[in-house]
């Protein structure tokens, strides 16, 4: 199993009919690696709401995926609003979406406080009217 | 329980996947918040939702989710069954409502893939 990969995705803001496509890709490659189990479920979840945070709130944004034997590395940059209260945001519930976003079933305040559940480490930092930066870590599975 | 079973009990029709119907299901989650979805449901659970967009087939994709059934009668578009066909996820009709599908899933033995979320104190009376 060859376990080193780098690749990043670019994704527009408010392309709401390709929402999820980029991370349906990233989770079929990394499955294609050899990635199993709960590495690829929380790489797939952690991309996906990344995915749709950027296409509901950014201008534009991309998401670089480094994959090595111990670690799967994402790192999410994106041009937009940024995020005014991070606490808040943080919090299961809260929301800013439009009424765009939660026609399609998300907007509910579950994205971010998701993304951090399935990370092994996370670093959320942002500033307003410029852009919001995700780093996160997702360990390989104990086997 | 198989796929099989599943659309006998719920009198449904087969949108996507008549070669899967043999599939073996334990555990469901119903939900319209995609949102909820992706933080509470778990692999290998059945998916029931009044949502009809290609975000169902990808969120279904995204956690391993064995089938979608689609409640109140609805039949979703022709690019979410494009893809669904395209991501192998079957997906079933059924013209019960969301509630009425649920509980005839839990009489027949499928259960909820959590039962609660959060903890005991987290909600404030």
């Amino acid at each position: 199993m060859n376990l080193n990969y780098e690749n990043s995705f670019t994704i527009e803001g408010g392309n709401f009919e390709d929402a999820g496509k980029i991370a349906v890709e990233i989770k079929k490659t990394l499955k294609n690696m050899g990635i199993t189990g709960d590495t690829l479920r929380k790489t797939a979840i952690a991309t996906y709401e990344s995915e749709i945070n950027i296409i509901s709130y950014a201008k534009r944004g991309v998401i670089n995926v480094r994959v090595t034997p111990e670690c799967v590395f994402l790192n999410i940059k994106d041009e937009g609003p940024g995020i005014e209260d991070i606490e808040m945001a943080m919090r299961e519930g809260y929301s800013t979406a439009s009424y765009r976003i939660r026609e399609l079933g998300f907007g509910a305040g579950m994205g971010i406080p998701n993304i951090k559940n399935c990370s092994d480490d996370f670093e959320l930092t942002s500033e307003v009217n410029k852009g919001t930066h995700l780093r996160i870590v997702i360990n390989m599975n104990n086997s | 329980m198989t796929l099989f079973e599943v659309m006998d009990i719920l009198d449904a029709k087969v949108l996507v996947g008549r070669e899967e119907l043999n599939v073996e299901v334990k555990t469901a989650f119903s939900a319209d918040l995609l949102s909820d979805v992706l933080a509470f449901a778990k692999a290998g659970s059945l998916l029931l939702t009044g949502l009809t967009n290609p975000q169902i087939v990808r969120t279904a994709s995204i956690l391993d989710i064995a089938a979608i059934i689609l409640v109140r009668g609805k039949i979703a578009p022709d690019e979410t069954l494009r893809l669904a066909d395209e991501l192998n996820i079957p997906m079933l009709s059924t013209r019960y409502i969301l509630f009425e599908t649920s509980g005839r899933l839990h009489a027949a033995g499928i259960v909820g893939c959590v039962e609660k979320v959060g903890r005991d104190d987290s909600v404030a009376l």
